[in-house]
């Protein structure tokens, strides 16, 4: 491999891990606040969808993007009303958050293309070269040459390591996450915890969906996503519940991907001749990014779960 | 007497589904007091302090504080008004520090931003003041529990408490760490302006702390004296209803051999920590050999080696000569060993199987209970009615699901599981905690029931008063380790807290009682 393909892989890498990053680091606050969230998934769809229908038709990126975050917040205070406040199962709920969202997306989706005549195409966001930065040899054209909502993302993780360890908020949600009683006999308002946090949470897997759909292309397609809010979901637990290691997670994820990419792409061509394979089969390298995620597990050993995950809290039971 | 009382609380009613846990409960608090709370489990007590600590709403009554009306609607609101709880089961956060623990929940001085140097300032000067030595610093889960009961009094303290309560403080410490903590509340109370309520179900600790006690019994307050005014009897009498006996009568034991013997076990606890550290003992025919310590210090880990629910790192296990180091539960029922695990909901009974399937789940894949495969209801009812009988289970049949019986029954019917087999050895943990006194004593009978039948029985129990009247000899457990074997008449309960707290035997000095306590083995070898 030449240099610039090197490049070209480091590049993507941070480009693919982009939304996972945007979903992972976004449920981590809901995760440490003790509320479990496999519902990233539809939220990405759901935002990915919005996103692209808002630019379509206002011809504004951002204004997608806004609009995604909003929608992912609306799911989030569904999903946050029937667990929170009803006491219903996290995952159950998730579950049926998910299939729900793959449904809606896909039916509205082909009631617009069949409204719409002509190319249904989006504005994407430009890219944004940091002056200067950007000339540095190697790491300029990694690190510096990238859409907005790139390095936003990335600055999201610093922020919640900020707010996790620095503020009294980030103590308020570590505690609710691990013994939600202890924080309500001092008087933290658990519920609003855990509320803000899934509301939070449910904008940023959107406004990753988002990236997906108007970031670096420009259409949606159904089940567009294809397990990344899993993935994210993943990330969360491999980094062990905080921002640096989510982030490296999400990181790993992203290269296994343009890693994937290439492979279709045929840079192991020579490779496989060499080996006396004729063709390979595109799904094989397509399932990399999940192969990865299984092995990732296998080597974070026994994980530590924030100890109310999943638990719903009622004051008086107790 | 004319002065406003710090609390009064008037006509509290507090239902749950199908209990009534309060029934117009009134309490007094006056400045400056230490106000004890006594009743046995299930009285209660908790359940009116969490009212007053605004974690329950009640659904009759009124508080007033200082002589106001108040409502408090949240844990916010009470410890905005001074109030102040340190709960039966700890509200600490274990991977937060001890600061972290402490400021949770408060605004911080600088906005959002954590200022944890101001705060651990503010702990070390509380600390200091009141005697609560700790570690601003250190994770809350790594501490002791007597430790982690100082971090619970500091934050009410932070906070700026006025009015404490202390949810049965005493059940989780040491003799010595009860009289630390007893300094701690006086010191608390002495200037007059603060006022403590002191939770207790053992009347040593009330008459030794308090000024005056209310009594609760079956969600009502029975009476409230002053503590110099009452003794124990009267006390006691009131908490059960009855007249209650402070001692058995129990004849002298009589040895046999050796059922049990353990020999340097370790044993790790569930995050792979050794729990049990090479100890060593022995039980005999016919007798019981109390294991006391404070909680936590390897007592689950050494039963569940010896019931085979564990297996050993190291050392051995014998029953009757037989290695049983690393035998699971099932190949151990042909050893006849009964085992009263100290969590009867979860381990005890499976509380959604009816009583006569608690009763035969040992032996219902023999007859008479089952036949080819087929369970044989006829002969397991009769079983089970029989066993109602025997062991005076308060139950509507032998149909009726475990989980619908009070704790007390509930432990019957491990009982009477465990020992209608007339086990060769009985292994019993915390056989009596949380059952009122009359559940307890029926414990205790049962034990010396089997004993003189002649059962070898461990009897491990961090009561003191319950390992004085049954064991014949003590042993004493601190981090997994037996720091010496004693007889009950030839030690004092302070002398087991300090082995409790770690003091081997032979370091106590100067106590000629525990110099020489023979173990029956070399007793007999001598004799
Ligand atoms: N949160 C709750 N839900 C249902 N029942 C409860 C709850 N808390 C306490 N109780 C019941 O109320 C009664 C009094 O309990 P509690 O106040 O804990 O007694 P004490 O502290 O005196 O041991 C018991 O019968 C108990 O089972
Ligand atoms: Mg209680």
């Amino acid at each position: 491999m030449d240099m610039d393909a090197v490049v070209g892989l480091l590049h993507a890498t941070i480009r693919l891990a982009t939304p996972l990053l945007f979903a992972a680091i976004g449920g981590l606050y809901n995760e440490r606040a003790g509320v479990i969230n496999i519902a990233l998934e539809g939220k990405m769809l759901l935002g990915a969808l919005v996103a692209f229908m808002v630019a379509f038709s206002s011809g504004s990126p951002w204004l997608g993007v806004v609009a995604a975050a909003a929608s992912g917040m609306l799911v989030a205070l569904l999903f946050a009303y029937v667990t929170i406040t009803l006491g219903a199962d996290q995952i159950v709920a998730a579950v049926a958050i998910n299939l729900m969202m793959l449904g809606f997306t896909g039916v509205v989706f082909r009631l617009m293309k069949a409204a719409i005549s002509g190319s249904l195409s989006a504005p994407t966001f430009p890219e944004w070269a940091i002056p200067g930065l950007d000339r540095i040899p190697l790491l300029g054209p990694v690190l510096f040459r990238h859409l907005p909502l790139v390095y936003l993302a990335f600055l999201l993780v610093p922020l919640a390591h900020f707010v996790f360890y620095r503020t009294t908020w980030g103590l308020s949600i570590r505690a609710v996450g691990e013994h939600p009683r202890a924080a309500d006999t001092l008087g933290v308002k658990v519920r609003a915890v855990r509320y803000l946090t899934v509301l939070w949470g449910g904008a940023m897997a959107a406004v990753g969906g988002a990236v997906l759909s108007i970031g670096h292309n420009s259409t949606f397609i159904e089940n567009m996503t294809a397990g990344r809010g899993f993935i994210a979901f993943s990330a969360i637990v491999f980094g062990k519940w905080t921002p640096l290691g989510t982030m490296l997670a999400s990181l790993l994820f992203g290269f296994a991907d343009a890693l994937q990419l290439r492979i279709q792409a045929g840079i192991l061509e020579p490779l496989f001749r060499s080996l006396g394979i004729q063709e390979v089969a595109y799904q094989i390298p397509v399932m990399l990014p999940y192969v990865v995620t299984l092995v990732a597990l296998f080597f974070i050993g026994k994980s530590h779960w924030p100890a109310a995950a999943a638990i719903h809290y009622d004051r008086e039971e107790g | 007497m004319g002065e406003t009382p710090f609390l009064r609380m008037e006509g509290i009613t507090k239902t749950f589904p199908g209990v009534v846990a309060n029934d117009r409960v009134n309490l007094e608090v006056r400045h400056g007091e230490i106000h004890a709370l006594l009743g046995e489990n299930g009285a209660g007590k908790s359940t009116l302090m969490n009212v007053l600590y605004g974690l329950y709403q009640p659904n009759r009554g009124r508080i007033l504080l200082e002589g106001r009306p108040v409502t408090i609607h949240s844990p916010e609101e009470a410890i905005r008004r001074g109030i102040g709880m340190v709960h039966q089961h700890f509200m600490l956060v274990p991977p937060l520090s001890v600061t972290e623990n402490v400021i949770l929940g408060l605004p911080g001085a600088r906005g959002i931003l954590l200022d944890r140097d101001q705060a651990r300032q503010r702990i070390q000067e509380i600390s200091h003041s009141y005697g609560l030595e700790v570690d601003p610093d250190a994770p809350v889960g790594a501490l002791s529990v007597g430790v982690q009961q100082r971090v619970e009094i500091i934050k009410a303290l932070y906070r700026g408490a006025r009015l404490l309560i202390l949810d049965e403080p005493t059940a989780v410490l040491t003799p010595q760490e009860i009289q630390g903590l007893f300094a701690v509340m006086r010191r608390l109370v002495a200037d007059g302006h603060n006022a403590i309520v002191f939770i207790s179900h053992k009347l040593d600790e009330v008459m030794a702390i308090s000024d005056r006690v209310t009594v609760l019994r079956n969600g009502r307050d029975v009476a409230t004296l002053e503590t110099r005014e009452t003794n124990k009897a009267e006390l006691a009498r009131l908490m059960v209803g009855r007249e209650v006996l402070f001692r058995i009568e129990k004849p002298p034991a009589q040895p046999g051999p050796v059922v049990l013997e353990i020999q340097d076990l370790v044993v790790r606890d569930d995050r792979g920590v050794p729990a049990v550290r090479g100890l060593s003992l022995q039980v005999r025919q016919g007798e019981i050999l109390g294991l006391a310590g404070v909680d936590g210090n390897g007592q689950r880990e050494l039963a569940e080696a010896i019931a085979g629910l564990r297996i050993p790192e190291a050392g051995s296990i014998r029953i009757h000569g037989q290695d049983v180091t690393r035998l699971d539960a099932g190949d151990l029922l042909r050893f006849n060993l009964a085992y009263i695990p100290e969590d009867r909901q979860r381990e005890g009974l499976v509380l959604d199987f009816t009583l006569s399937e608690n009763f035969v789940a040992k032996r219902f894949r023999h007859p008479p209970f089952s036949a080819r495969g087929f369970l044989r209801r006829p002969a397991i009812l009769a079983f089970a009615r029989r066993l109602i009988r025997r062991f005076d289970v308060r139950a509507p049949g032998p149909e009726v699901e475990a989980r619908k019986l009070s704790g007390g029954n509930q432990q019957k019917v491990v009982l009477a599981r465990e020992l209608s087999q007339e086990p060769d050895l009985i292994i019993s943990a915390q056989a009596t905690r949380g059952l009122d006194v009359g559940a307890a004593e029926f414990v205790e009978q049962q034990m010396l029931a089997q004993r003189a039948r002649g059962a070898a029985v461990l009897y491990i129990s961090s009561e003191l008063e319950e390992i004085f009247n049954l064991s014949d000899r003590i042993a004493v457990i601190h981090r997994g380790e037996i720091m010496g074997v004693v007889r009950p008449d030839q030690v004092t309960p302070e002398e087991l807290g300090l082995m409790m707290a770690g003091i081997r035997r032979d370091d106590l000095s100067g106590s000629a009682a525990l110099a020489q306590v023979p173990d029956p083995t070399q007793e007999e070898a001598s004799s």
